[in-house]
């Protein structure tokens, strides 16, 4: 086999640039004459616009131009687009309130776009925009999804009546309440899944470019997605055609989700553009970010788990609240619906489930997916319960566990809420994180901390989750609009070397290393002689981009399938070349060989005879080796595992201390090791800082009360340890031709469930046995005063 | 507002640019010289993505102005390669996986080389953790950049 290929840890190609300083993020784009553009915003929640006057604004040192919400409004350009429409109870679908990009009636939350200033420096527009005056009417808030729903509530969107979006439900509730009113026992907990700021370190940014000549757009953005951006922006924005738009998403610093949507910036600096003739360019400042990213979880639930006397699961009954901010972000309303419902089986023979999950409009920053997307939320929800049982019922929670797991010779499992899990040996992967924790050594390590005062809990999140997302007859069933499959072209140069032109997006993942791993394990050409491209609509043909954990299992498959067609094609002239039947050709590491002789050629001999077609089948065959495939996926995929998280918390300050994390995962085949590990460690500790110390606060006026660093807790160095992770690869995908599963949420979905597990674990002797995350050391030495009181 | 001309060394090389007195040293390096490699990540002087070393010293570069480092010794990250050796450190990274999206990893760079600098008799991970609590990473979870500067440390003082 080639270095590089498939298993192997071999190092990252993109490091060199990210190293040097030589990475080309949109911020470094500098184009020639360009312009700056500083978005204003609304400092209130909610109010009436009642008149806007920019005529001091506009006379301001530098400025080129200000456009308001008027102005969008009157060029009759489209709305921010939804990209999924949810079908509520009773065939209802979901309230879809207009989405401007600059508003003229109303500001809905802080961080509300009002106008854009565009000026010769950054420092110029910014100081003009303090010269725009709003005549704004402030009006009551409703920031909580309580006071949202409460009646009589003032209403966001005046044609969203009660402020509710959908009420959308999975199971049929009478069924699983029949099964409630035999249950021996219920365990029941009401849960807050606590909104996060997604923040990564690149803020997002863009710069438009019209070419009046050719009437033609060029954007680049902080996307994780153009085509997704050009379809959206171009189809249902600004009604620009794909072939004279083009995106482009170059380095990105980190998307986690949020750099996925059609944010109003992109629309308005391309729409600007064409007005100005000059180039735009905007950056966000982080306190931007945290008023205009789209926010992640907030969601506020009721869980009830039925059980049997010997501790099996009968029934799961879900109420869930789910906060959809002041607008619909563009996959928003799929997250606490088919995101997060499908998943409550979890590894869990549970038969019968059901879910209601009503979506709120609030005076906040929209929500949408972030790392987990759904899938923490239906994790922690889960697992809390599963734990909270194990104490009512006196079952040790790992022993409930094994009672109820589905086992790895019921696969494949069909569960109550619609998902068909393929492959995975939970049992197997719970034994072995108990073995890697010394999950029997825990009572002495509770021992030694108590001598110091000090209290120890321990605690599992056995997790699965769908993602690969997803086929896209499927998603379009369930209210998706647009397909979900991933694009490839696996060009071979005429001297041998390839071209691979991804559909998906790297941002941090490290496609431009193991998509070349691919490559090598399916040609047989060196890595090195390998390129990855990706983030050009110019350049790649069409893809959906990078999210959901997706980028091997669906655009790792489009790469094997283009690969079949080049060895496919490839057989045929070496056929010819080596005038033997092509049934008789074999492919094997880059050579082709006639089957059971030692007469073979190799993929670069094959590639120079496609492109220098002399002793050729020119009759039955055309010149050229360049192919290219659509891989629509079959089915999601599952990965699972087992996080178990030990902390140590002082009595005194309530602070928790996270002293170890085990985490043994399934991910199917693993392509580069080090990269996985990578993944799982980042993922990790999103879903340790929610559990401790991430959380995003709105007053009640809704003020964004953790609008900056100074107040949203991220994580830093001292606050983890290093981690001890391990993956099993015995199940491997058995629907994508690589047997991946994907790996990049798994992180964020079992640690906010495992370590809030732990922190109970340890508060239970002091009869504690409920908190919210973040368990901050306030909320901690509160409950222990609370119960010593 | 009015410009002034601010000279320094940076990398090595001396360099001018006009400034406002309101310019920020990661502004004229990253839109006065053209030296992208130096990120902003924030705005309240924590994620660290600015760090370069001013008279050998790890600052950030966002909270100081261009006119407070005039006459000064400036390196940042493209300054850190001789020709095509990497630094220790940025080999380290590398080995170690130690970046995933890229962006933080200038500022980490630079700041890991600081605490090199301070801990050179020795070094352990609790020491490392705590004095890169001024840098942000939200890709790595830390663990790899952790094991690169330890790694990096044991090349940097052999």
């Amino acid at each position: 086999m080639p270095d590089g290929s498939i298993g192997t840890p071999i190092k990252r190609r993109e490091d060199e640039r990210f190293l040097t300083g030589a990475g080309h993020y949109v911020d470094d784009f500098n184009r020639p004459g360009q312009t700056y553009a500083w978005m204003v915003r609304s400092s209130v929640a909610h109010a009436k616009i009642k008149s806007v006057d920019t005529s001091k604004a506009e006379a301001a040192p530098g400025v080129v131009k200000i456009l308001t919400g008027a102005d969008w409004a009157a060029d009759g350009v489209g709305g921010l687009p939804c990209g999924w429409q949810v079908i509520g109870k009773n065939e209802t679908p979901m309230h879809e309130p207009p989405h401007p990009a600059l508003v003229a009636d109303k500001v809905r939350h802080v961080g509300d776009n009002l106008a854009v200033v565009i000026a010769e420096t950054k420092a110029q527009a910014r100081d003009a925009a303090e010269l725009i005056e709003f005549d704004l009417e402030e009006l009551p808030a409703v920031v909580s999804m309580a006071s949202a729903a409460a009646d009589g509530a003032i209403l966001v969107h005046e044609d969203v009546p009660g402020n509710l979006c959908y009420d959308w439900e999975i199971g049929v509730k009478a069924e699983v309440d029949a099964v409630f009113e035999k249950a021996d026992h219920v365990t029941r907990l009401d849960l807050i899944n606590n909104r996060l700021v997604a923040n990564p370190i690149e803020p997002r940014a863009a710069l438009a470019e019209y070419d009046a000549a050719g009437d033609h757009y060029t954007l680049y953005t902080t996307s994780q997605n153009p085509h997704v951006i050009r379809l959206l922006m171009g189809a249902f924005v600004l009604s620009i055609p794909e072939h004279k738009l083009r995106v482009v998403a170059p380095d990105v610093g980190g998307g986690f989700g949020t750099k996925i949507y059609h944010y109003a910036e992109e629309a308005i600096l391309t729409w600007a553009s064409k007005k100005v003739r000059r180039p735009i360019k905007w950056t966000a400042d982080r306190s931007d970010s945290f008023m205009t990213d789209a926010q992640g979880r907030d969601h506020v639930t009721t869980g009830e788990l039925a059980l049997d006397k010997d501790g099996h699961f009968l029934g799961l009954r879900v109420m869930t609240n789910a906060n959809m901010g002041g607008y619909l972000s563009t996959f928003a309303p799929a997250i606490p619906t088919y995101l997060y419902a499908t998943l409550l089986a979890g590894l869990y023979k549970t038969p019968a489930i059901y879910c209601c999950v009503k979506a709120w409009f609030t005076n906040t920053v929209p929500v949408d997916a972030y790392r987990g997307a759904g899938r923490p939320e239906a994790c922690y929800l889960i697992e809390r319960l599963v734990e909270q049982a194990a104490r009512e019922t006196g079952i040790e929670k790992t022993e409930i566990r094994r009672r109820n797991f589905i086992a790895a010779s019921e696969m494949p499992y069909q569960t109550p809420v619609a998902l068909e899990y393929d492959s995975g040996d939970f049992i197997r992967n719970l034994e072995d994180g108990l073995k890697l924790s010394d999950y029997n050594g825990f009572a002495a390590r509770r021992a030694e901390s108590e001598k110091s005062g000090k209290l120890r809990g321990i605690g599992l999140a056995t997790y699965i989750e769908a993602c690969g997302i997803a086929p896209s007859a499927v998603a379009g069933a369930l209210g998706a609009r647009a397909g979900l499959f991933e694009s490839a072209e696996v060009r071979v140069h005429p001297t041998g070397s390839v071209t691979v032109f991804t559909g998906a997006h790297q941002h941090g993942q490290g496609h431009e290393t193991t998509f070349a791993q691919l490559v090598a394990d399916g040609l047989g050409v060196p890595v090195d002689n390998v390129e990855i491209v990706h983030g050009d609509t110019d350049r790649i043909q069409f893809g959906m981009g990078t999210y959901g954990s997706r980028s091997l299992a669906v655009g790792g498959s489009a790469i094997v399938k283009a690969m079949d067609k080049v060895v496919e094609k490839g057989k045929k002239i070496a056929a010819h070349l080596l005038e033997a039947s092509v049934d008789d050709i074999e492919f094997d590491s880059g050579t082709f060989r006639v089957s059971g002789t030692d007469r073979e050629l190799g993929i670069g001999e094959i590639a120079l005879t496609a492109y220098v077609p002399h002793n050729y089948p020119i009759d039955e065959l055309e010149p050229g080796l360049d192919e290219t495939a659509f891989y629509d996926p079959k089915n999601f995929t599952y990965p699972n595992g087992c996080h178990v998280a030990e902390v140590e918390i002082d009595p005194e300050t309530g602070v928790v201390t996270l002293c170890s994390f085990h985490a043994v995962d399934d991910f199917g085949r693993i392509v580069n090791p080090m990269i996985v590990e990578g993944q799982v460690h980042g993922g990790l500790v999103q879903g340790i800082g929610q559990a401790l110390m991430e959380n995003c606060v709105y007053d009640d006026q809704g003020q964004l009360i953790t609008g900056s660093f100074n107040d949203y807790c991220l994580p830093r160095a001292d606050d983890v340890p290093s981690f001890i992770v391990g993956t099993n690869e015995g199940a491997p995908c058995t629907h994508n031709p690589l047997g991946v599963k994907g790996c990049g949420e798994a992180g964020t979905i079992g640690a906010g469930a495992a370590v809030t597990n732990a922190v109970l674990d340890a508060l239970g002797t002091r009869g504690i046995h409920d908190i919210d995350m973040p368990a901050t050391p306030q909320k901690v030495w509160q409950a222990l005063q609370q119960s010593n009181g | 507002m009015a410009t002034t001309t601010v000279s320094m060394t940076v990398n090595g090389k001396k360099v001018s640019a006009e400034a406002e007195n309101r310019t920020l040293l990661v502004q004229y390096l990253r839109e006065g010289l053209g030296m992208t490699g130096t990120h902003v990540g924030c705005d309240t002087t924590q994620c660290g993505a600015c760090t370069v070393h001013i008279d050998g010293l790890p600052i950030k570069s966002c909270t100081i102005l261009a006119r407070q480092v005039e006459g000064k010794d400036v390196t940042t990250i493209e300054g850190l390669a001789d020709g095509d050796k990497l630094h220790p450190m940025q080999e380290a990274f590398r080995e170690n996986h130690a970046l995933q999206c890229g962006f933080c990893t200038p500022g980490m760079v630079m700041s890991a080389i600081g605490i090199v600098d301070r801990n050179k008799a020795s070094l352990d991970e609790k020491t490392v953790r705590e004095e890169l609590e001024g840098n942000f990473c939200r890709c790595t979870g830390y663990h790899n950049i952790v094991k690169a500067i330890l790694a990096a440390h044991k090349e940097m003082t052999a």
